[in-house]
């Protein structure tokens, strides 16, 4: 039950992108198109299962019991680079296509907040080894969802006359800002 | 492009190039931390902070990293004044430390950082990276300041804390809230959009 709490809370309640503003950066560059934005999501979600676990094992069997728990950051963000890398050559290695696909956005996730917000997150909440695999899992899917929801909206907004101070970055601002109200209705979901 | 003058180098940072309305980078912390205007404050300084002592840094190894390890090298000495801004804001204000939370350490991954190595102080001399710098960390906090200024006068009626509305003010709790933050930022760049088409034009 208590693994459900943290997948949901994750994924709709506390979604990344609409409540904690981690991962805005994506989310306003890659939503132009809902198959983009949904290969983007899924590349994210696995970089952030991945970087979780090796984090969180980093954290508990190096960092506190030599305690250089003030390396944290450091230690973190080295991890998620080396492991962005990784995982780029091995998607090049299976999956040519889909490495096309994602192209440079892969790299990219590197400097997306929300890996290393996670990261830091599942420290700070003090959560053991599974929680962290079911709030990384949930926290991935709802970045994806509110990508792809963008991405759809953005599509149709295409054929939409906007005034023109508003076109662009501006529009997606108000975009999101409504549909982060509506994403607080899920608060009374628990 | 013409060699810019001093003035010139700092001031780009306030409107021209200004990081988050202009270039669109380092939107998380923004969004995220403007609830009340002094936690926007706070996280402007810490940024402009890391980002003159990682120019400084930067700029002074700038020939000594090699070419294909420069971005780790990068994250590396921005990780290590990150850490040091927040040690130090936790030791002395543990209020505003605990307020930002995970977005101090966030600064890490903040583009505007990690863009103006890349794109500034790793080509320029020490002093031209530190004003570069410090343009660009005073166009964020004034950013910032503006729009937690807008956020936490109209969410909670108040600024720096102090009363600022009249009593009747009945608060748009909306503001404080996370889509508050979209809403002003949108309204904020469109402002800025068209500012700048009026000037051209």
């Amino acid at each position: 039950m208590n693994l459900l709490v943290i997948f949901i809370s994750a994924a709709l309640i506390n979604n990344f992108v609409l409540s904690q503003f981690l991962g805005i950066c994506p989310f306003v560059g890659v939503s132009k198109k809902i198959d983009s934005a949904f290969s983007m999501g899924i590349a994210v979600t696995f970089v952030m299962v991945i970087a979780a676990m090796v984090t969180w094992l980093i954290y508990h069997l190096i960092l506190v019991p030599f305690r250089l728990e003030i390396l944290e950051y450091v230690a973190f963000i080295l991890v998620i680079a080396s492991l962005v890398q990784l995982v780029e050559m091995f998607i090049r290695k299976v999956s040519k296509p889909l490495y096309d696909a994602l192209g440079i956005f892969l790299p990219l996730i590197t400097t997306n907040c929300a890996i290393l917000g996670l990261a830091l997150n599942a420290v700070l909440n003090d959560y053991n080894i599974t929680e962290t695999l079911f709030y990384s899992i949930g926290a991935g899917l709802g970045f994806t969802l509110a990508l792809v929801i963008m991405a759809g909206i953005r599509e149709e907004l295409e054929l939409v006359d906007i005034p023109h101070s508003f076109r662009g970055a501006a529009i997606t601002m108000v975009i999101a800002g409504s549909l982060a109200l509506a994403f607080m209705g899920f608060a009374g979901l628990i | 492009m013409k060699q810019k003058t001093a003035i010139q180098e700092f001031l780009k940072g306030l409107w021209d190039e200004n990081p988050v309305l202009v270039s669109l980078l380092g939107l998380c912390p923004t969004l995220a931390v403007t609830v009340s205007a002094i936690n926007g404050l706070a996280m402007g300084l810490a940024a402009t902070f890391v980002l003159l002592c990682s120019a400084f840094l930067v700029s002074l190894l700038r020939k000594v990293i090699p070419n294909q390890v420069r971005i780790a090298s990068y994250i590396v000495i921005i990780a290590t004044f990150v850490t040091i801004a927040d040690r130090f804001l936790a030791a002395y204000t543990p209020d505003i430390s605990k307020a930002l939370g995970p977005f101090i350490p966030l600064i890490i991954v903040n583009c505007i950082i990690l863009g103006r190595m890349e794109a500034f102080a790793s080509k320029n001399g020490i002093g031209r990276s530190l004003l570069d710098a410090l343009g660009m960390g005073a166009g964020f906090t004034l950013t910032l300041l503006v729009l937690s200024s807008i956020r936490e006068i109209l969410g909670s009626g108040t600024w720096f804390g102090m009363q600022l509305m009249w009593p009747s003010f009945a608060a748009w709790k909306v503001m404080v809230l996370p889509p508050g933050a979209f809403l002003t930022l949108g309204c904020m760049i469109a402002a800025a959009n068209w500012i700048n088409t009026r000037r051209r034009s």
